[in-house]
């Protein structure tokens, strides 16, 4: 049975490392300030015990006020997974950074949310429309969409 | 003569992406409405002839038993459409057992599945290399009006017939196989109803 | 001395036989030499998680039907799971047991096609492809008796299944079941030590193990290249916990361990529903559940091991009788991320048995 850690216990590992990067934590997930993402994402990946190589799926939700990005990593070695969020407030240009350098799996999902969300992930090496065509106007998953 | 540099036909990935982006959104604006059934196409050149009825049906009996399809498998009908030419339902007793991968070699388009704006002038393109005569069957929901997915309007086209004539229209989600070869059928009696010559038209010459 | 020629583009697709579907690749190449690719999505982009977000949570169901068509109940069943687990229903033991039934006889099915389909893309043209699709109809039979459609089932429901299964399903089932292994063996006996095959195959498209698990390949393809990694196995969900079933795994990570792997799953699939068979109980095969489900705020993520590999749902509800969010994490996608490094070098006819491996649904990738 993969092991759901606990979003609060990972924060406590991750506020000594990085104080202040951690928004909110829960049992179930924790979110980290976006610009930290990276650094903690880092942390989260090579810190033995933790070991998180796997990226299950990224993706994002549009909660109007903002844009909340999921992270889902699974550690294959200990059979654990932790929920790790990131939120963009800036409706106009969200950005926030890729974890394609960390995860390579990362890459195609990236550019799905960019063509249907329409947050820039900065970093990505090709960030451009995946689904839809150049040119199409709006980003249809976003609530505001029609 | 000076030969022109390579270089000026390498389009970079951006270039091309726009140019297609372009296309889409040009016969997105053209095909806002459906284009109505074609009843008959007149061809020229046999009018001459004098075996006239005879000479009609034995091009028709030729048309209609030897159907080639066209490959266009956007989606789910096309395992129905496959299973269709499978072992079990073996659509070779009706003379088409063979997928053209070379639109140029067919003269028959089934459409399975769901028809995106951006696959349209992919479609578009695949039905003018056809030779002529051809005819269109249109297979499954998607297929006649964008069916469960018709009201994803940014992305799906509400049916093929915005972008080809199309002959029959075969319903279902998908549609069983041995509806497809009904609407088959019913193609082929279409062809043979048809009149290439039109006997008129030469006694009044 | 070899000769060097200037690279050039090749558009391949989105309609090409053996591109599995509309999908579009632009290859570039050094004479036949691939130097680089980059696929092109979104040829069959229906809008599925947007349309997800303005139905009932029944309503979703058919829904998901037509991501990937060839395993319609392997993703009813990770929608189900996941609607279940916002909701928190239980589902009874037969509607369980009925679940995996389904869902493993569909890991056949789809399997069988991908084979088919690889052996079709090795240049064996549609000879095996027939042949699998003679063994897929059996499968297809016993889904119309219980679902009453060929391939969108449709069937299972959160909470249950949609109906008991007829009566004559199981003598059906155990039919098909003692048939099964002597035409497995037949394809053994054909294929495994072919020799166009090995040539063609063997050693051609390695994946390595780290770089799968870096690109998050799952299923058949991340287990080919040596991972033990099986959902099924390692989060169990429904009720595998209770058979007994082995993970198989290869080693080099090949196009044809690709191959190889799916074929021995097949047959721990068909052990599966041995067990199952032998295990089914009676009752009922639907909770009691409202028409309209109002799951609690909250989200979400339920996963399963797909014919294709790891297809999960991320659901955010925000106690409406509709998804607030509804995603689907893909395998068929994920999968494509490791088809650059798999293709760089190798020649254009290995490109496409090496892209058949892979075994994709473009249904699936555009959603
Ligand atoms: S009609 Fe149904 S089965 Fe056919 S392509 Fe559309 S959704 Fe798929």
């Amino acid at each position: 049975m993969t092991v759901a850690l606990s979003g609060k216990e990972v924060a406590s590992k991750i506020e000594e490392k990085f104080s202040g990067s951690v928004v909110e934590s829960t049992p179930e997930n924790l979110v980290v300030k976006s610009d930290q993402l990276l650094d903690v994402a880092r942390f989260l990946k090579e810190t033995g015990g933790l070991d998180f190589d796997y990226l299950n799926f990224v993706t994002a939700v549009d909660y109007y006020d903002h844009f909340e990005v999921a992270y889902l990593l699974s550690s294959l070695e200990h059979n654990h997974s932790l929920m790790v969020k990131a939120r963009c407030y800036d409706r106009e240009n969200p950005a926030l950074p890729s974890v394609t350098g960390l995860w390579q799996g990362a890459d195609f999902q990236e550019r799905e949310i960019y063509d249907l969300f329409g947050i820039n992930f900065e970093g990505h090496p090709s960030m451009k429309r995946i689904f839809l065509w150049d040119g199409f106007e709006g980003h249809p998953l976003r609530k505001d969409y029609i | 003569m000076e030969i022109e540099p390579a270089k000026k036909y390498i389009y970079s990935d951006i270039e091309l992406d726009r140019e297609e982006g372009q296309v889409i959104e040009d016969l997105k604006a053209q095909s806002q409405q459906p284009i109505p059934d074609p009843d008959q196409w007149l061809d020229e050149e046999l009018e001459q002839n004098i075996l006239l009825t005879s000479v009609d049906a034995l091009i028709n009996w030729g048309r209609r038993s030897s159907l080639w399809t066209a490959i266009c498998f956007p989606a789910c009908c096309a395992f129905e459409m496959i299973a269709a030419n499978g072992p079990r339902f073996d659509l070779a007793r009706f003379g088409m057992e063979i997928l053209r991968a070379s639109p140029r070699q067919a003269d028959l388009m089934i459409t399975a599945g769901t028809l995106t704006w951006k696959m349209a002038p992919n479609v578009r393109r695949i039905y003018n290399q056809m030779a002529e005569p051809k005819w269109v069957i249109a297979m499954g929901a998607c297929a006649i009006s964008g069916g469960i997915f018709a009201s994803a309007e940014y992305a799906v086209v509400p049916g093929y017939n915005r972008i080809i004539p199309v002959d029959v229209y075969v319903p279902g989600c998908p549609p069983r196989p041995e509806a497809l070869i009904y609407g088959i059928q019913m193609l082929q009696k279409k062809i043979a109803r048809r009149k290439n010559i039109d006997v008129r038209k030469i006694l009044e010459r | 001395m070899a000769v060097r020629t200037e690279p050039f583009v090749l558009n391949m697709g989105p309609v090409h036989p053996s591109t599995h579907g509309v999908f579009r690749m632009r290859v570039t190449l050094d004479g036949e030499v691939v130097v680089d690719i980059e696929p092109v999505f979104g040829y069959l982009h229906r809008g599925i998680e947007k349309l997800a977000e303005q139905r009932t949570y029944t309503g979703v169901i058919p829904l998901t039907d037509r991501l990937d068509y060839i395993s319609s109940m392997s993703n009813n069943l990770a929608y189900c799971l996941a609607a279940e687990k916002l909701a928190g229903i239980k589902v009874p033991e037969r509607a369980e047991y009925i679940r995996v039934i389904m869902s493993e006889l569909q890991r056949v099915a789809a399997l069988l096609i991908a084979v088919g389909a690889f052996l079709n893309d090795c240049g064996a043209y549609f000879t095996p492809f027939l042949y699998m699709f003679r063994e897929r109809e059996r499968i297809v039979d016993l889904f119309e008796m219980a679902s009453g459609q060929r391939l969108t089932y449709n069937y299972m429901r959160v909470g249950g299944v949609s109906q008991d299964l007829p009566e004559e399903f199981m003598p059906a089932l155990r039919k098909f079941m003692d048939m099964m292994p002597r035409f497995m063996d037949e394809y053994d006996q054909l294929l495994m030590q072919n020799e166009i095959l090995l040539a063609r195959a063997k050693g051609v498209g390695i994946l390595s193990k780290e770089q799968a698990i870096n690109c998050s390949i799952s299923g058949p393809v991340l287990r080919a290249s040596g991972v033990k990694w099986d959902i099924r196995q390692a989060d169990p969900y429904s009720i595998y916990d209770r058979f007994d079933f082995d993970i198989p795994t290869q080693t080099t990570g090949d196009c044809y361990d690709r191959y190889r792997q799916r074929v021995e799953e097949t047959r721990q699939s068909l052990r599966i529903i041995r067990q199952a068979m032998e295990q089914l109980p009676s009752g009922p095969v639907r909770a009691e559940v409202p028409h309209l489900v109002r799951p609690p705020v909250g989200e979400a993520y339920a996963h399963i091991e797909a014919p294709k590999g790891e297809l999960g749902f991320y659901l955010v509800s925000d106690n409406s009788i509709a998804p607030y969010r509804c995603h689907i994490r893909p395998p068929s996608l994920i999968n494509l991320t490791a088809l650059r490094d798999m293709v760089r070098g190798w020649k254009i006819a290995d490109l496409i048995i090496i892209f058949g491996s892979i075994d994709i649904t473009v249904g699936e990738i555009d959603r």
